[in-house]
């Protein structure tokens, strides 16, 4: 009686390994999971296919549940709109000297940048230590001189650089997935934190969402601390990218202008700038009497449901 | 009559021992909104906060068990709410003034939001750790059933701790600000506490009737 317990358990578990190590959901559609590891944060799960390796933090299929991902045969060429999205902001500043981009995923926005302009200086901002440890050994990232990741909350980081009177011509938001949204850095006191971390003509990009009450309430937020901003939202994408600068906002056509000769440096990345440009608005689409997020209320996972 | 006061005086307990089960996880869960500014939401900035809770709550349970043994009366039950009460004004109006002053002093934010934890949540939760002891005292009235009282009282506390969980973070933060319902909480603990305070008084009163009718 009692092996028969003994091999029923043995059973059960290894039943529970196989289906860990080789998961159905992705077997069906031909992918391939080469690492899973349990963060304090999240799961983390890289998988891969005949044409592309991603990161993902959840094992369901639902979409958007790929942080990053890249070509096997040309990793440079970017494979998300949002990455394409957050580029395109280049045609309201360019050349930023010093760069924070806030959360690391599988690194794709730190390789770009720091391709198309070597000479600056890259930091990042990630909370989980193993989010850093999986971009090393699965996604090339590595850190240099000029590439450094600061491992920790973003909220703190930020509060400490604007003591230290750090400046950055660029910050880049992209600490935000479906699954969950870090509420405190979404409110009106970390973008004023922000900005006083931006040079004068500094710019803040974010990728956030493009639905839901969350969508009035953010935008509300950002018009409050930034005045006007640059909303670009893609048909077939959940994604949105605001655009927040220091400076006034160019018009169109100066963006226009500008847009030739940024078309010629981000085809290499698989993008033509020419299909984003059109999307830049500085329309007030939102509904301004939603309350906007501030320390006190903040509930960014709420509104999004 | 001297049976139905002597209920209704039960009743008053288990309430008031809901309301604090209510408020202690309400503002727990709320610590973690107010520390994530200066601390971030990493899990350390969780740790402290728990960490502070389950300590304060420790000695007040200590305290408050300690209390029972002299005169256990209604209305020393009462001031504890009404000093839990004024306890959370600090957090209310210098909150922020104290995390900034920690945040420039102490780099590590581990230190940082264990050291703000017991600065803005220590004390208010000791006090209202000492109101399930102390209840039990008030409600029992036969060792034999002492059982069965303090289960009753923690069923009626944590039921309550559970419930503030739950309206905390599903609703009162989807419709107020963080100091509009700690503002809240402490009045809703003033006045529990003169509710009880002023009970023992007309507790007192009709006990000496009865007493006298006799």
């Amino acid at each position: 009686m009692k092996s028969s317990i003994s091999v029923f358990v043995i059973l059960c578990l290894t039943g529970t390994f196989s289906l860990l190590s080789a998961n159905p959901v992705f077997a069906q559609i031909g992918i391939r999971e080469i690492h899973q590891e349990r963060s304090l944060y999240r799961n983390i799960i890289v998988t891969e296919d005949s044409s592309r390796r991603c990161l993902r933090f959840t094992i369901t299929r639902r979409t958007g549940q790929n942080q990053s991902c890249r070509f096997l045969d040309n990793p440079q060429r970017l494979v998300f709109p949002y990455a394409k999205m957050t580029l395109s902001s280049l045609l309201v500043q360019d050349n930023p000297e010093r760069i924070l981009i806030i959360g690391l995923g599988g690194g794709t926005l730190p390789a770009v940048y720091s391709t198309l302009f070597p000479q600056a200086e890259i930091i990042i901002s990630e909370i989980d230590e193993a989010v850093l440890r999986v971009a090393e050994n699965f996604f090339d990232f590595e850190q240099s001189a000029s590439i450094k990741v600061d491992v920790g909350d973003a909220r703190v980081y930020v509060k400490r650089a604007g003591l230290r009177n750090e400046k950055f011509d660029l910050v880049i938001l992209d600490a935000f997935n479906g699954e969950y949204i870090p509420e405190h850095l979404m409110t009106e006191e970390f973008l004023e934190e922000i900005r006083v971390l931006l040079s004068d003509d500094g710019m803040l990009v974010s990728n956030t969402f493009s639905s839901s009450r969350l969508y009035d309430a953010e935008s509300q937020t950002y018009y409050n601390v930034f005045g006007e901003i640059f909303n670009l939202r893609m048909p077939n994408t959940g994604n949105r990218i605001i655009i927040a600068s220091m400076q006034d906002l160019p018009p169109a056509d100066t963006l226009t202008m500008r847009a030739p000769a940024l078309q010629q440096r981000l085809l290499a990345f698989g993008m033509d700038v020419m299909d984003y440009l059109p999307n830049m608005s500085t329309a007030i689409d939102w509904n301004t009497s939603e309350r906007p997020l501030t320390d006190q209320y903040s509930p960014a996972n709420l509104l999004n449901n | 009559m001297a049976e139905s006061i002597a209920s209704l005086n039960n009743l008053l307990v288990l309430s008031l021992a809901f309301v604090s089960g209510f408020i202690i996880m309400a503002i727990e869960l709320l610590g973690g909104r107010i520390l994530a500014p200066y601390f971030g939401s990493s899990i350390f900035v969780w740790g402290s906060i728990i960490t502070v809770f389950m300590l304060s709550l420790s000695l007040g349970y200590l305290f408050g068990g300690r209390l029972s043994l002299r005169d256990p009366s209604l209305k020393q039950h009462g001031t504890f709410f009404v000093v839990a009460a004024f306890l959370l004004l600090p957090l209310i109006l210098f909150g922020n003034q104290i995390m900034e002053t920690l945040f420039l002093i102490i780099e590590d934010p581990r230190y940082g939001s264990l050291i703000v934890s017991m600065l803005l949540f220590f004390l208010p939760t000791v006090v209202l750790g000492m109101v399930a002891p102390y209840s039990v005292r008030l409600l029992v009235m036969d060792s034999t059933r002492s059982g069965h009282v303090a289960g009753t009282l923690y069923f009626v506390s944590t039921l309550g701790s559970a419930l503030g969980t739950l309206a905390t973070s599903f609703y009162l933060v989807l419709w107020f600000e963080v100091n509009q319902i700690l503002i809240t909480m402490s009045l809703v603990l003033f006045l529990a506490g003169i509710l009880a305070i002023t009970s023992n008084r007309t507790f007192s009163s009709h006990a000496a009737n009865a007493e006298l009718s006799q």
